[in-house]
């Protein structure tokens, strides 16, 4: 059987970080890039607060079931959600965290990237609210799950236009970030 | 991609989708195709109270219904809201409500008067977890038995089952045609995972989409049947203020809509009831047969339990085992005769479905020549789902 | 108060089909069936334009017997159902038919939301002060203290005033009368019919069979007399003390505002999207 590009992607941390939206951001870019998708959420009550999670399956053959179960990317932006889902990582996934909110990584993973996500985000754009999509950006081009260009348009496709040109920054910022890995 | 799509059969494929797909592919959620569906099929009147998590169906219908000139009211609980689209119906409106098992439960005296009174209309029911309140936004399958049984009386029920946002729009059109067609009330039962996952889909140009509109009277008023006996278990519908000034009751009616207790006019009027399912499943029933043409063991799920299992059955077929699944699309009527050449055909039969058994006991039903050991149950009522590794593992044991 | 002649009462009537009606000899219901048939052939309104809807209850089997588009609904839930049949077809006459327990206990919440939309149905309250079709049982209207099956030591609840109800929920049009003032009733719901929004009407009525058997209030005209000398115009009651009012039924129009109505408010809604109302079909 021929290997099929497939990979799973979950944003975890708590409500209000923006991560439903990354997850929507990054299926978006999938169509643009004419793979399959699904996105899947978890939340509990709390509109701000409480744990949050979405799933992002990127695929070019049918996606079934459509939550990770071998996580091939993490983002963990809670101690809580970190410690929790990095368990279900693939053993040669890929870690990213905000090194701020996550202190202690709890097993070896394949490859982990920390930067102050949040931090960052507040000091270079003057609010810490597109720190979502610093993360989201950092993580697809360490990755390149998606293209930098189906991404950038699936930003300008999911927020509101007044909020387009700060997420556009986001995005930059974060591209920015992940040059020192590459 | 292609050897694949053979082999999936879906019997009685009377698509509601009549030409390929030209648009372009979007990222969509079930419960945003299931509005946009019921948009595509003609939609004219809808009316909802919130809950999670049915409430993007709501909220979409809110922005898209005024600008259609179709009708938005949100009601001040479910069974204002069962009414109001049964009220919007017979005025000609083809109506539809969404909700989730709480609400659900509230309609259901309203859902049987719409199938007593043989009037067009469609209940969503997202299903969430547990029994009561339960898991507002965690999954389950435990409305099966209750979108049967869950109105008092004898009142045969249509019922379709999607397991993908692209199904979520074609079965909302279709529920929306079966309901004219058959002047009943449809529910689409929806798995809280499918609701609100975002799938890459690509949707028809409406023109390509099939409308099905009730069949309306050609005689004068003074010689119309709201109910008439002379049809063959569907008959013409008029609506209000058309002048045809008939009457409609949940009482026992006769064909004239007037309320009876003779006998022979509650009979017919039961009879009729029961016969236009029974005497249409041909029409009614679809399945989806995915890998059984040479299948040993056969997994039998609905919905998201059907992804799973397809994933499993995936991974099996690596293996070599040889495993398919059947698929209702339309739960109820039960796809009898589809299930019975299962049991004839395979060794071994799992079941998994999100509560203690429902989807089963319909299995025990149509099981007089089998033992019982050969039907293995996997229930799950605790919010998660059952995963392809779950089923996978029970395969193997069975094989 | 034109003076209705009984062949065009009887033109709004199934009048072949349908009778004789349920209603046991005495109840007040029939009388108010005659005042609404004259108050709409005054209005001279088009059968084809008039729906009536009702709920469970010996007032809600009305619809039947009238030769309008007609629909007689669940237990209470005769509001929604006409809502819909309203927004749908907001040129219908919508008119509906409830009972003391179906409008103010099962249905209660629907009445106060509906009131709250204004939405131009013109509702009619038969209020018996009883659950009659169930054999007697006390509802929201039972004065307190009065027998009922379910209250054979005397009911304990306190009662609901219907018009009071109806004001504070926003109802553009509320007003009582009893099934005696059979002249005053058909005044009033033709000026209910005539109001753009939602318009409540009590009409005070008697059911000799059950409630006044079960209190001892006499028969059918012991009961309607009980109305006559019991009951004060709202004018009356300026000049009148409390003591005097005692147990009293007030009558008149108590609320008459015009306010927007809830189909114009959602046709204005949909204006900005230049849709024709009636586009399809």
């Amino acid at each position: 059987m021929s290997q099929v590009f497939r990979k799973e992607v979950r944003f975890s941390g708590s409500g209000g970080q923006g991560l439903i939206l990354d997850g929507i951001v990054l299926a978006r870019a999938g169509v643009l890039d004419n793979y399959k998708v699904t996105q899947t959420q978890s939340y509990g009550p709390e509109s701000r607060g409480g744990s949050s999670r979405a799933d992002t399956i990127i695929s070019d053959g049918d996606i079934y079931y459509p939550e990770a179960q071998n996580i091939d990317i993490l983002v963990a932006l809670t101690q809580v959600a970190c410690d929790k889902f990095i368990f279900e990582m693939k053993e040669d996934g890929i870690l990213i965290v905000d090194n701020n909110l996550v202190k202690n990584i709890s097993v070896s993973i394949g490859k982990i990237y920390e930067e102050p996500f949040t931090e960052i985000t507040l000091e270079k754009l003057g609010t810490e609210l597109p720190m979502n999509i610093v993360t989201l950006a950092f993580m697809v081009k360490i990755t390149k799950i998606v293209s930098e260009k189906s991404l950038e348009q699936a930003i300008r496709d999911s927020v509101k236009p007044m909020h387009i040109e700060l997420n556009i920054k986001a995005m930059n910022l974060g591209f920015d970030l992940a040059k020192k890995y590459l | 991609m292609a050897k694949e799509k053979k082999e999936k059969v879906v019997e009685n494929m009377e698509t509601e989708v009549v030409a390929e797909d030209t648009r372009k592919v979007v990222l969509m959620q079930g419960n945003e195709a299931v509005a946009r569906g019921a948009l595509a099929a003609g939609l004219d009147f809808y009316a909802g109270y919130p809950i999670t998590p049915s409430t993007e169906i709501a909220e979409i219908l809110s922005e898209e219904l005024p600008k259609k000139g179709g009708k938005f009211i949100q009601m001040e609980d479910e069974i204002a809201s069962i009414c109001a689209i049964i009220g919007a119906s017979l005025a000609g409106a083809k109506a539809m409500t969404a909700t989730s098992g709480p609400g659900f439960s509230l309609m259901q005296e309203g859902i049987g008067f719409a199938k007593a009174t043989e009037t067009p209309c469609v209940v969503v029911d997202v299903q969430r977890g547990g029994v009561s309140t339960g898991l507002p936004t965690k999954p389950s399958q435990g409305d099966i038995m209750q979108s049967k049984w869950g109105s008092h009386g004898d009142n045969p029920a249509i019922v379709l089952y999607p397991h993908t946002v692209k199904e979520c729009y074609e079965l909302a059109i279709r529920a929306i045609n079966l309901s004219e067609k058959y002047r009943t009330c449809v529910t689409l039962l929806l798995d809280e995972v499918l609701g609100h996952m975002r799938e890459a889909v690509k949707l028809p140009d409406i023109s390509n989409v099939r409308i099905v509109n009730r069949l309306r009277p050609t005689v004068p008023p003074e010689w119309y049947k709201h109910y008439d006996e002379n049809q063959k278990y569907i008959s013409p519908v008029a609506s209000y203020g058309e002048g045809y000034r008939f009457h409609v009751t949940g009482l026992a009616h006769d064909a004239l809509g007037f309320p009876t207790n003779k006998a022979s006019e509650v009979a017919a009027q039961m009879k009729r009831l029961k016969r236009k399912i029974t005497h249409n499943i041909r029409d009614l029933v679809q399945i989806e047969s995915y890998m059984m043409e040479d299948a040993t063991v056969a997994i039998f799920a609905v919905g998201i339990c059907a992804r799973s299992a397809k994933a499993a059955i995936k991974a099996a077929r690596e293996y070599g085992i040889k495993v398919g699944l059947l698929r209702p699309i339309t739960i109820w009527p039960f796809p009898d005769d589809a299930v019975k050449k299962m049991l004839r055909d395979v060794d071994t039969i799992i079941v998994p479905e999100l509560n203690e058994g429902q989807l089963i006991n319909e299995l025990h039903r149509l099981t007089k020549d089998k033992a019982d050991g050969k039907i293995i149950p996997i229930q799950r009522s605790d919010g998660e789902m059952i995963t392809p590794t779950h089923i996978f593992r029970v395969i193997k044991e069975a094989h | 108060m034109a003076n209705i002649p009984q062949k065009v009462v009887h033109k709004y009537l199934r009048h072949n089909k349908k009778f004789p009606h349920v209603w046991c000899p005495g109840c007040s219901n029939g009388t108010t069936l005659g005042s609404i048939i004259r108050a709409i052939a005054e209005l001279n309104y088009d059968r084809d334009g008039i729906t009536m809807v009702s709920g469970i209850g010996c007032s809600s089997r009305m619809p039947v017997y009238v030769d309008f588009n007609t629909l007689h609904t669940l237990h209470g839930r005769a509001l929604p159902f006409a809502t819909g049949i309203k927004m749908q077809k907001p040129e219908q006459k919508v008119i509906v038919i409830t009972g003391d327990g179906d409008a103010t206990a099962i249905g209660g919440n629907h009445f106060i939301h509906a009131c709250r939309r204004n939405i131009d149905i013109t509702t009619i309250v038969l209020n018996n002060n009883i659950y009659g079709m169930t054999g007697g049982q006390y509802s929201p209207t039972t004065p307190t203290g009065d027998r009922a099956t379910t209250s054979p030591y005397g009911n304990i609840d306190p009662v609901f005033d219907i018009c009071e109800l109806a004001m504070a929920a926003g109802a553009t049009f509320v007003a009582r009368t009893t099934a005696f003032h059979a002249l005053e009733t058909q005044d009033i719901i033709k000026k209910a019919l005539e109001h753009k929004g939602f318009s409540v009407v009590e009409v005070v009525s008697a059911c000799p069979v059950i409630y006044g058997r079960l209190n001892k209030k006499g028969g059918g005209p012991e009961m309607m007399m009980h109305m006559r000398d019991n009951s004060v115009p709202l004018k009356a009651t300026e000049k009148m003390t409390p003591e005097q009012l005692e147990g009293k039924i007030v009558r008149g129009i108590f609320k008459q505002v015009n306010k927007l109505e809830y189909c114009d408010a959602y046709a204005n809604l949909m204006s900005q999207f230049n849709v024709k109302e009636e586009a399809k079909k």
